[in-house]
């Protein structure tokens, strides 16, 4: 009955590639139909820029979310992210005006976020404090000690080394893309082929029985989050290279696109179960709703609203599996 | 006296296992009845389906004459059946008059509160079981003991008029256990029948009236308390020849390989336990449920690190402050209760398999897929798991077969030693003679087993030696030759060795 259930057609192998992602090309598919869409109704959309333009603005989420994809397998969730995306962003822009190198200014904004990151690891990890209480008050008080320190003053006069990393805009544009799609594929890789990636899912799956088995879940959330930190500060370098100065209120709100686009990407909140491939996908999808509903002829600000649903038709979808398989 | 309660051949199955077969019993107006039995004997299933959590397959349960069918718990409650358990379940946040009012005064949730009243009824119960409580207090500010009276209060406040007890005294001091002892006399002199549970054989003659003893879930015997001593009691608890064959070999014994000297944790209540298990050995740890030996492989594996004593291994003194530890130095804990912690439900078999050689995350070894399915099929192959295929999610395979992959998980680690806790729980008998025989021919390897199990024979029938525990510590060390089901079930019991040999 269970194969009858989860595969009505008989099409899809039982174990095989195709079974193993399924959930992950369900949100292709909708991918898909949403491009087809836009093709049909408004090819226009692919003779613009604007493809590119999705692909450069949702370079940092995407690192964002691969850091948080790792969080929320490791059964953990982290929403300071929005915070340290946007001081991370100050500190490369500063770093960089004070007359480091480019490379240097780079490496100390990611330190900057893998510090930020070792701190809510600690308090997680080894405290052993809730991590939406930890990462709430480090979220309030990492945006508030920016907002007293920078009274919300953009960082200018920045060398010419820093914008685009110094290369010309279409250039930059594909760097940025391509450190992105760099960054996604090593982790990607990494979390399928290297052991600590499984220790991860074997933390968010059941840490007793992680513990159990040898490994060190507090020592495996501490990792997590410290490097959720250091994507956090390269998110922030894509993030700000974009622009001839740096905002400090770059990063407010982004956490909860991160999640969305996580969650939407079957990555289960209730950790251990899900891949990147899906996160990938997830930031896609919901970084193409935006720009493409005013070429469908709607309001751009029904944005939020059509995101909130494919939210919904995720965590439902996954829901309503959940139960078929538990009735089996 | 008239009688309050009658079960006349109850039955109740699990799964396949019958855990009650016809079982009757009898409780009266003012009579303290116990019932006795191993663990296992089905003294909890018939509770349960007293108080209306279980309903029998078969049998019928009268309440004051009355036939009861399918009884609900709130049905049970209502007939005036309560249950006091050995851990008092109050409401540690609310105070001792508003846990003994839940479930007692009328109305819905928007009925106002009378404070006084409540008050009143809370300390005229207390009162009667002789309990200087004030009402205001928080439950969690009380002692084991007086958490007891409050729940021996509110069943009174319910009316109750068939009250189960079970193992009321076991974290007692004696004093206290005197204490209760005059609330119930004193319960039975106003018509209360009760049922007794208690581990604690010697004091049955101080307040039973009758016992009913109960094994492997079919009834025994129903006797005047009068008419019958430990070692009778003892002897019909137990009263089974050992009819299963067990696949022990006989092996030459090997060097010592795990030692451990007045090991004690305070944290888990293991105290002063010195032990030694050989190359090839099987060692089996017996013990009512309760008597610290899960608490002691806990400590073993660096779950809950020792405090006192000393590990040695191979001869050498070893710190296992984590299991990680544990692991390093070769000794591998299969864990009971398999479905919470054995395996990763959600994994497949093979991940699970070779989830305990994983290197710790600082390693980024590489996983070598081929050579996982390599060790995941040649171990699905060894020990005869039932699986589709090796990428099926364990929470798929049945219980016996997820005892298998917990148990290829860790002997994929290759340790030296390996501590199996209750391996055979809630498998059914084909899987459990093949786990028996997968033991032995461990042993015959040179692994040393410890062994932990609650089923008497297993424990008599697998090992080379029994280490019999009781309250935190090893009593004694018994070899196979000189181990009988009684002398193991004494010694559990809590009686020393001296008055074994008595």
């Amino acid at each position: 009955m269970s194969t009858a259930v989860l595969n009505p057609v008989g099409l899809l192998p039982r174990h095989g590639l195709l079974q193993r992602y399924k959930r992950e090309l369900s949100v292709l598919a909708a991918y898909l139909a949403l491009l087809l869409l836009l093709v049909v109704r408004a090819p226009r959309f692919y003779s613009s820029n604007e493809f590119k333009s999705i692909l450069v603005n949702n370079a940092s989420v995407l690192v964002l979310a691969v850091g948080m994809s790792l969080v929320i397998l490791c059964r953990q969730i982290d929403i300071s992210v929005g915070s340290q995306l946007s001081i991370c962003g100050i500190v490369a822009g500063l770093a960089a005006k004070h007359g480091l190198p480019m490379p240097v200014a780079a490496m100390v904004c990611l330190f900057a976020g893998a510090m930020m990151g070792a701190l809510n690891g600690v308090l997680i990890a080894f405290v052993n404090l809730p991590s939406i209480v930890v990462t709430l008050a480090t979220m309030v008080i990492l945006r508030e000690s920016l907002r007293w320190g920078r009274s919300g003053e953009f960082v200018q006069g920045l060398p010419k080394g820093f914008q685009w990393f110094g290369f010309s805009q279409d250039a930059g544009q594909w760097v940025v893309v391509g450190l992105a799609v760099g960054v996604f594929a090593v982790f990607a890789w990494a979390m399928r082929n290297l052991s600590a990636g499984r220790t991860v899912y074997a933390t968010g799956s059941d840490q007793e029985a992680a513990r159990l088995a040898g490994i060190r879940p507090r020592l495996v959330t501490f990792v997590v989050f410290t490097i959720m930190g250091a994507l956090a500060g390269l998110a922030a370098l894509l993030n700000v290279v974009r622009f001839p100065s740096v905002d400090p209120k770059s990063g407010e709100g982004v956490e909860m696109q991160v999640i969305a686009s996580v969650v939407v990407g079957g990555i289960a909140i209730s950790g251990g179960r899900g891949s990147l491939i899906g996160t990938l996908v997830g930031v896609m999808l919901l970084g193409t709703t935006r720009p493409a509903l005013p070429f469908l002829g709607s309001e751009a600000y029904w944005d939020k609203a059509l995101q909130g649903l494919i939210i919904l038709l995720a965590v439902a979808s996954d829901a309503l599996y959940a139960r078929k398989k538990g009735r089996m | 006296m008239s009688t309050l309660l009658k079960l006349t051949g109850i039955v109740k199955s699990f799964g396949g296992v019958q855990a009650l077969k016809g079982v009757s019993f009898e409780l009266k107006a003012g009579e303290v009845h116990a019932i006795v039995g191993e663990n296992g004997a089905g003294k909890s299933t018939l509770i349960k389906t007293i108080t209306g959590a279980h309903q029998p397959d078969s049998g019928v349960m009268e309440i004051d004459g009355q036939a009861v069918h399918h009884p609900t718990p709130s049905q049970a409650k209502a007939l005036g059946v309560a249950v006091i358990y050995q851990q008092p379940a109050l409401f540690g946040d609310l105070t001792v008059a508003e846990n003994i009012s839940l479930g007692l005064e009328r109305g819905g949730a928007w009925r106002k509160i009378n404070w006084n009243t409540r008050h009143k009824r809370a300390r005229e119960l207390l009162g009667r079981v002789g309990a200087n409580i004030s009402p205001e207090t928080f439950v969690r500010e009380l002692t084991m003991p007086q958490q007891q009276l409050v729940e021996i209060a509110r069943s009174l406040g319910t009316n109750a008029r068939i009250l189960i007890l079970d193992e009321p005294t076991a974290s007692l001091s004696d004093r206290e256990v005197d204490h209760l002892f005059n609330v119930i006399r004193d319960l039975k002199k106003h018509g209360v029948g009760m049922i007794y549970i208690s581990h604690r054989l010697e004091e049955l003659p101080q307040i039973a009236d009758r016992v009913t003893v109960l094994r492997d879930g079919t009834y025994v015997t129903t006797r005047p308390m009068v008419e019958i001593d430990r070692a009778e009691m003892i002897r019909l608890m137990v009263g089974r020849e050992l009819s299963a064959i067990y696949p022990k070999i006989n092996l030459p014994l090997g060097e010592v390989v795990l030692e451990t000297r007045h090991l004690s944790c305070s944290e888990s209540g293991v105290s002063d336990v010195t032990l030694a298990i050989r190359a090839g050995e099987i060692l089996g740890l017996a013990g009512l449920v309760g008597a610290g030996r899960t608490e002691l492989a806990r400590v073993l594996f660096g779950l809950t690190p020792a405090d006192g004593g000393e590990i040695l291994l191979r001869g050498k003194s070893a710190v296992i402050s984590q299991p990680a530890d544990a692991v390093s130095l070769g000794i591998a804990y299969v864990p009971e209760d398999r479905r919470r912690h054995g395996v990763i439900l959600e994994m497949p078999v093979s991940a699970n398999t070779t989830l305990a050689i994983l290197r710790n995350i600082a390693s980024v070894s590489w996983l070598h897929f081929k050579k996982e399915k390599q060790i995941a099929e040649s171990f699905v192959e060894r020990f005869g798991i039932k699986t589709p295929s090796i990428a099926v999610p364990v929470g798929n395979l049945s219980g016996g077969n997820q005892q298998k992959v917990s148990l290829a998980r860790w002997l994929a680690t290759e340790p030296k030693v390996i501590i199996l806790d209750e391996p055979t729980q809630g498998v059914d008998v084909g899987a459990k003679a093949e786990i028996h025989k997968l033991m032995g021919e461990l042993a015959a390897k040179g692994l040393a087993i410890l062994m932990i199990s609650s089923e008497l024979p297993e424990v008599l029938g697998m090992s080379d030696r029994i280490a019999v525990m009781h309250g935190g510590r090893v009593l004694k060390t018994l070899d196979r030759t000189e181990a009988t089901q009684e002398k193991v079930l004494e010694l559990a019991l809590g009686h020393t060795a001296a008055e074994v040999a008595a």
